[in-house]
């Protein structure tokens, strides 16, 4: 019951991809595209750093629905939670789906939180969680999940020791063909753990012949024909064990067990020429696989019982180099972590561009001999501690690159000091200058309009009259007072002319009073055009002018505080990272140490082997000399 | 004999049957606690990341002047990006050739932010050049050019690509 969280790892893994970064259909905001791309090539630290700053300005917003991220704000808030699972951070991926599930969504958006957050209970180990979060699915189930939900159910099942629920789930399940091998394997699983061995004999026969042309699929298939040949191992039904295990592939990763196991079926039943078939193959491969090196005791002894002792004896030789090279081995993988090699190697940058990288760590000088790491390797928690411990030295490299980016920053802003600090003195007081005349003229301009508008209800000929005519009338207005003043007698008739001028000034402003008027509104209306460019060109100007300062006034603090904060979590990467390295480095070599105690084990057992099967080969040679 | 098959069975289904358990309980305590550490670390470096790259937005590409071109392909669209040439008023600013992964990344719904800059308020001009390869194999290229205004505000223009036999534009721009 124990392990079966760890049989359905790599199934807690397909559910991971199953429900990665989707096509965002009709697009609307770039950015959340961007998002997708980064993540799209697993680079979750750049998409998370984007999507996190368009939903912090999303939320900032007063009117967030005129923001083009709103159409597509259900999945950004899905997404930063899938980015954070991915990128290894549960608790804020728990907080952002838990964020979805308690707000205002409608049932299918709610119903694949809910599935999302018991997904990631289920990875953490929080089986009860997860099983709560099942629970708040209900109504109905987005299609494109429907068979994930039930699988992940039949999982937990599994985990919590309710194999007979785990049962039901998975009989009715009817899996795509991406989970159709892990759901007929898990069934035949749940059965055993049920107590129902035969019809897990019969589910994972099912299992082990499932048509398919998918890699993991066809591991799977590979496992549970492992799997059932070794339950037919241990009832004894060799045949059927062995027709089983004869359907693990020859090149899959579950093939050297299946050809130990294959060779021991044969041997059980005394078949021990048959059993040589698979094991002479076995021996033949890469010499640390644990497997192999079973198969280099088997080999012999079973020549051995074969009396063929001299072959025996030989190949009990050959086990026995061959354990003492890996003895050196080992002995200089440990060596090599305990340099710091192994951390050294696995930060390299192919690590990167390769996920079978760390397998590959053998063919560099130094490094230590990976393939004893396999298992290890496999595990969820080295693979957690590897994850982040690589995540760290990444974290580290930007940190690195984030503080010359400030010091380039810092260059930039006193450049742009020093262009502007000399010249933007003088231009601040020619534009005071402008800006007072620009100011006066608007002003004016206010006025005449104000007028005009007066006018429309109050007729005022006088105000439309032109310059020459304004002069006319004051000069008339003059001449009047000074007739009047004269008292001589001539001066009436003077006045009679002077009033018929006067007549006729005002019967021209009389009469034009209305097509001036309109002129004199077409005038603004074109002055209008001229004040419109005047002010956008004032608004250029003031922005311009506000950006020479925005582009190196107030950085400082700024700049300063992210310089500390970058400076605080180096302090952190450094210190957690040693000691990342430091557990890393200690399991590694304990696993080594395993792997060498065992050695050590088999070349015990070799070196009393050959000898005997010497002195056995001795004694069937006529005249026992064995020559 | 040294070994019998019982062994050899004891063995292997010890092996076989074990958890891979590589880390005793007090090593799997330091472990999550070790977990837990690096995920905060994560939290404080992506809030750093986040105000570093406001203030980046700020400094160099103030929102006055900011331009940003984007690319994406159509849906559904199989042809092979190999390049993509963005010249901007006679100039050019980028000049991409896409591996496998990012082409894949495209093609998912992922869109590509291929330049960032600076220009001033006013119609401007773009050019594009796309390279690829059609399904069958055959080369593909294609040139388009574009006037687009820039205001006050940051300008973003998107570019959306697709082969000739996908009945789209090849090159469709589109005005955020």
């Amino acid at each position: 019951m124990a392990r079966a969280p760890h049989r359905l790892l790599g199934f807690g893994a397909a559910l991971v991809l199953a429900a990665g970064p989707c096509v965002a259909d009709g697009l609307k905001d770039l950015y959340f595209g961007e998002a997708l791309y980064h993540a799209n090539q697993g680079q979750y630290f750049n998409a998370l750093e984007r999507l996190d700053t368009e939903l912090a300005q999303y939320r900032g917003l007063d009117e967030p629905r005129l923001d083009t991220l709103h159409y597509h704000i259900n999945g950004a808030e899905f997404s930063v939670g899938d980015f954070e699972l991915n990128y290894r951070m549960h608790h804020r991926a728990g907080r952002a789906i838990k964020a979805v599930l308690e707000g205002a969504v409608d049932e299918a958006v709610r119903n694949e939180a809910a599935f999302r957050l018991a997904r990631i209970h289920f990875q953490k180990g929080q089986l009860e969680n997860a099983l709560h979060a099942l629970s708040r699915i209900e109504g109905q189930i987005p299609e494109a999940i429907a068979g994930d939900v039930e699988f992940l159910r039949a999982n937990i099942y599994m985990a919590t020791g309710r194999p007979s629920d785990a049962v039901k789930v998975l009989k009715q399940l009817h899996a795509d063909e991406g989970l159709a091998g892990f759901t007929a394997y898990n069934l035949g699983i749940a059965m055993l753990q049920n107590g129902q061995a035969n019809d897990a004999i019969g589910q994972l026969d099912k299992a082990g012949q499932i048509a398919t042309r998918d890699n993991a699929n066809l591991a799977i298939r590979d496992k549970s024909n492992l799997v059932l040949g070794n339950i037919l191992y241990d009832s004894a039904d060799f045949g059927r064990a062995q027709q089983s295990l004869e359907r693990v592939r020859l090149e899959g990763p579950f093939s050297n067990q299946a050809l130990l196991r294959a060779g021991m079926a044969e041997a059980a039943a005394q078949h021990y020429d048959r059993a040589l078939v698979p094991w002479n193959i076995l021996v033949e491969r890469e010499p640390t696989d644990i497997a192999v090196q079973e198969a280099m005791l088997a080999v012999p002894h079973a020549y051995a019982s074969l009396n063929v002792h001299g072959r025996a004896a030989l190949m009990y030789g050959r086990a026995l180099e061959s354990f003492s090279d890996q003895i050196e081995r080992v002995d200089a993988s440990i060596g090599s972590i305990r340099e710091g090699l192994f951390l050294k190697a696995l930060v390299r940058e192919e690590a990167r561009q390769n996920k079978d990288w760390v397998i590959r760590l053998r063919t560099l000088p130094e490094a230590p001999e990976t393939y004893y790491l396999m298992e290890l390797m496999a595990s969820h928690d080295f693979q957690t501690a590897l994850q982040n411990y690589l995540d760290l030295e990444d974290l580290r490299s930007k940190l690195i690159s984030w503080q010359s980016s400030f010091d380039a920053f810092e260059d930039v802003i006193r450049l742009r000091g020093q262009n502007y600090e000399p010249l933007l003195p003088g231009v601040d007081a020619q534009f005071r200058e402008l800006d007072s005349h620009m100011r006066l003229r608007l002003e004016q301009r206010k006025h005449v309009g104000e007028r005009l508008q007066a006018m429309l209800t109050a007729p005022r000929p006088d105000y439309l009259a032109t310059a020459d005519e304004r002069i006319a009338g004051e000069r008339i207005g003059l001449i009047e007072k000074q007739l009047e003043e004269s008292g001589q007698p001539e001066a009436l008739a003077l006045q009679q002319r002077l009033a018929r001028l006067r007549g006729a000034l005002t019967w021209r402003l009389q009469t034009e009073y209305h097509e001036r008027l309109t002129a004199a509104h077409v005038h603004l209306n074109e002055l209008n055009a001229h004040v419109d460019a005047l002010t956008a060109q004032y608004e250029d100007f003031v922005r311009a002018r506000q950006a020479a300062t925005h582009s190196y006034v107030g950085y400082d603090v700024q700049i300063g505080r992210l310089r500390e904060r970058v400076a605080g979590a180096m302090q952190r990467v450094n210190i957690v990272m040693a000691r990342q390295g430091h557990m890393i480095e200690t399991v590694a070599i304990n696993q080594l140490r395993d792997r060498r105690e065992r050695l050590v084990t088999q070349q015990t057992q070799a070196r009393y082997a050959v000898a005997d099967s010497y002195d056995r080969a001795a004694s069937v040679q006529p005249g026992g000399a064995g020559q | 004999m040294s070994l019998t098959i019982r062994n050899v069975t004891l063995v292997l289904l010890l092996w076989l049957c074990g958890a891979p358990g590589w880390a005793q309980e007090n090593d799997r305590q330091q472990m999550r606690g070790l977990d837990e550490q690096v995920q905060e670390i994560k939290s404080d470096v992506l809030g750093i990341a986040e105000e570093l790259s406001r203030l980046e937005e700020k400094l160099l590409y103030p929102s006055g002047t900011q331009l940003a071109v984007f690319v994406a392909i159509a849906e559904g669209d199989q042809m092979r990006l190999d390049a993509v040439r963005v010249q901007i008023n006679g100039q050019l600013v980028a000049h991409y050739i896409y591996s496998f992964k990012e082409l894949e990344a495209l093609r998912k719904g992922g869109v590509q932010r291929i330049y960032v800059g600076n220009v001033p308020t006013g119609d401007h001009q773009l050019e594009v050049l796309v390279d690829g390869k059609l399904q069958g194999g055959a080369d593909f290229s294609r040139t388009d050019q574009f006037t687009f205004r820039k205001g006050i505000e940051p300008k973003l223009v998107g570019l959306t690509l697709a082969g000739p036999d996908s009945g789209s534009p090849p090159i469709a721009l589109g005005e955020w």
